[in-house]
């Protein structure tokens, strides 16, 4: 067309208003994108949920070409073709057999996935209860404030592992119940109070007597103005509960207090279960799960070090 | 005739106008000290006038501010906002009538750093109002915000509408303030003293812009500054302030030319004039501006009065007259007495 050949930066048609914003978030995040990669120790973080990531998507193709579902499911699979189990590392099972005789690569992998999940779920339950609490005290101030932080006192009291045993009593915790759990205590508890802090120091700032003047009433004031200037830090906070579900979750299978199928957590307990959880000839029960609990900790740990430096420009270098 | 006398163009009157902050807060003691940011404020402002208010830090200018947007409630008093249908009283109005008072008065702030979302665009930053009182279509507020900012002196609007304002520079923020005050076309803007905070070079801009928009647009100001220069390039007439309270008010020439509160005097006295061979009288005021912690029933210059005596001293604080009937008003028990000094 021949109109479009005199566009100048003018001349620009008026773009659709979602797409200006869409444009303009994805130059946010390729300036972040940026920032971030200058940083060895998020790019760290970063490649190590790589791997797992991988290692999650890898599992049900292994299962469906290479791996025959009789030997190498993580749960029912065994190996009769092995006289004795748990078999060290060989060409047919690279990480060994359990005492079960389940391949321990083909678990670990396995649980790689639920482990993502358990994650997500406790950062977003987390992240969304805390951010929506945090600023609604922090703009009301008074009894709400009162009431809503002093829950979060009595819920960081709350010794979390005695709280899970009782839970486990009353009903069965799986994954996505843990994950729920973990996510309403971090919510309510020490999360809340940390995004609050932050959000009294938005809630002061003119912009927010400007909203008012403007005519904004207190559900905008709180979810256009406020929330918006306290999602990095949410965010950072979602990166942290991630890896306190994971390592939660660790410590409760390995108590037996679950009702999952397979976990990182599990095969620790199953070892320990077989006898063979201080028996360091048999590394192979016992190292590649806590490997990957303190690797996939630490990636997400990592990885929210790395966006502390993005949205707390002090702490970088330069 | 008095200063709150009726009249048909009063925009704004204020009657007997009072903020007071607890000064001591406990659950079981205190709630007998109170700081009186504003006592008995009394004031009226015509249509498309400019008034300014003038004062040191502290004196209350700011929380006049407020109370006039009703972002804080005042203690007690009335403001009444006279409109198309009657008189709205903003210190006892419901939140129904508020909708409507937030269309009619805009205000400006200090600090154009502050005073932005940094997470919204300059069009979300100017549309705001439009979009909370839902006035047009999004194609509507985008060419009245584009509008607006070529108005305000940011062209082409196109490069301006979707940027952060961290990308702007210090006054170009505060045209994007302006734009904002102005986008539904308020009857009365606080601006709370909008030039302070800005570079010296871009500061004249930015005053020439609101002077003009204001004259253009018809609206009604309360320039709210310490800087008397600002005031007299700005504003029809001033109110002093001290302690909360108007101490004189009047034309801003005649206030300027001819003071006759003692403080307005030292105020001026404080004003460098580029001229060596100028002699002006000189007023000595003592000690510095204290708290308006429970004021004693007296004149609350009082303290740092040359003029104070014992009339003073058993006397409430004296009220605004106008004594020579010039409209020019002066709350001092002794101007008179002194107009020769």
């Amino acid at each position: 067309m021949a109109e479009t050949t005199i566009t100048g930066s003018d001349l620009v048609k008026p773009d659709s208003l979602w797409r200006i914003r869409l444009r303009l978030s994805w130059q946010a995040f390729k300036k972040n994108a940026a920032l971030f990669a200058e940083n060895p120790v998020g790019l760290i973080g970063f490649a190590i949920i790589l791997i797992f990531m991988l290692m999650a998507v890898a599992h049900p193709i292994l299962i469906n070409t290479v791996w025959d579902p009789v030997i190498y499911d993580p749960v029912t699979g065994i190996d009769i073709t092995i006289p004795f189990h748990p078999s060290p590392p060989s060409p047919t099972h690279l990480l060994g057999t359990d005492s079960f005789g389940r391949d321990v690569l083909s678990q670990l992998m396995f649980s790689t996935a639920s482990e993502f999940a358990l994650g997500a779920v406790a950062a977003i339950v987390t992240v969304l209860i805390a951010t929506t609490i945090g600023a609604v005290a922090a703009y009301y101030g008074g009894i709400i404030d009162t009431i809503f932080m002093r829950f979060a006192d009595l819920v960081v009291m709350t010794p979390f592992v005695t709280l899970l045993i009782v839970l486990s009593t009353l009903f069965e915790v799986g994954m996505i119940e843990l994950a729920i759990i973990i996510g309403l205590l971090g919510g309510f508890g020490s999360t809340t109070i940390i995004i609050k802090s932050q959000a009294l120091t938005v809630k002061v700032r003119t912009y927010i007597e400007a909203a008012r003047i403007a005519g904004g009433g207190d559900a905008r004031i709180i979810f256009r103005h406020i929330i918006p200037n306290l999602l990095p830090l949410s965010f950072l906070y979602m990166m942290f509960t991630v890896t306190s579900a994971i390592f939660s979750e660790a410590v409760l299978s390995f108590f037996g207090l679950l009702n999952i199928r397979m976990s990182w957590g599990l095969m620790i307990f199953t070892t320990q279960f077989s006898g063979y959880l201080l028996d360091f000839e048999k590394w192979w029960l016992i190292y590649p799960a806590s490997v990957a609990i303190t690797a996939m900790c630490a990636a997400f740990y990592l990885v929210g070090r790395g966006i502390d430096e993005i949205i707390n420009p002090r702490l970088r270098r330069r | 005739m008095s200063e709150n006398g009726k009249n048909t163009d009063t925009l704004i009157e204020v009657k007997d106008l009072s903020k007071l902050y607890p000064a001591d807060s406990g659950l079981f003691s205190g709630g007998d000290t109170f700081i009186h940011a504003v006592s008995g404020l009394n004031f009226s402002i015509k249509r498309g006038e400019s008034v300014g208010l003038v004062g040191e830090s502290g004196c209350g200018k700011t929380t006049t501010g407020k109370l006039l947007t009703r972002l804080i409630e005042p203690t007690e008093g009335s403001i009444l906002l006279n409109t198309e249908s009657g008189d709205m009283d903003i210190a006892t109005m419901t939140s129904k009538e508020t909708k409507d008072f937030r269309r009619r008065v805009q205000m400006i702030f200090q600090d154009p750093y502050e005073s932005m979302n940094p997470r919204l665009t300059i069009y979300d930053t100017v549309a705001e109002p439009l979009d909370v009182q839902g006035i047009g279509n999004i194609s509507e507020r985008q060419a009245r915000v584009s509008e607006l900012l070529q108005t305000v002196g940011l062209t082409p609007a196109s490069s301006f509408l979707f940027r952060y304002p961290h990308e702007l520079s210090g006054g170009q923020r505060q045209r994007v303030a302006i734009a904002r005050a102005l986008v539904i076309e308020p009857d009365f803007i606080v601006a709370d003293e909008p030039t302070s905070m800005l570079d010296v070079s871009v500061r004249t801009g930015v005053m020439k812009l609101m002077q003009d928009l204001a004259e253009r647009l018809e609206v009604t100001t309360l320039y709210i500054t310490h800087d008397l220069a600002v005031a007299r390039y700005m504003c029809d007439r001033i109110a002093v302030m001290y302690l909360g309270k108007i101490v004189e008010i009047g034309e801003t020439e005649e206030v300027l030319q001819n003071p006759r509160h003692p403080y307005t005097k030292a105020l001026l006295s404080a004003v460098p004039i580029p001229d060596p061979t100028y002699k002006r009288e000189a007023v000595d005021i003592k000690g510095g501006v204290s708290k308006p912690i429970n004021p004693p029933a007296r004149c609350r210059f009082y303290p740092r009065c040359p003029w104070a005596d014992d009339y003073c001293e058993s006397h409430d604080h004296p009220p605004l007259e106008d004594k020579s009937g010039d409209i020019h008003f002066t709350s001092c028990y002794h101007w008179e007495d002194n107009l020769e000094k």
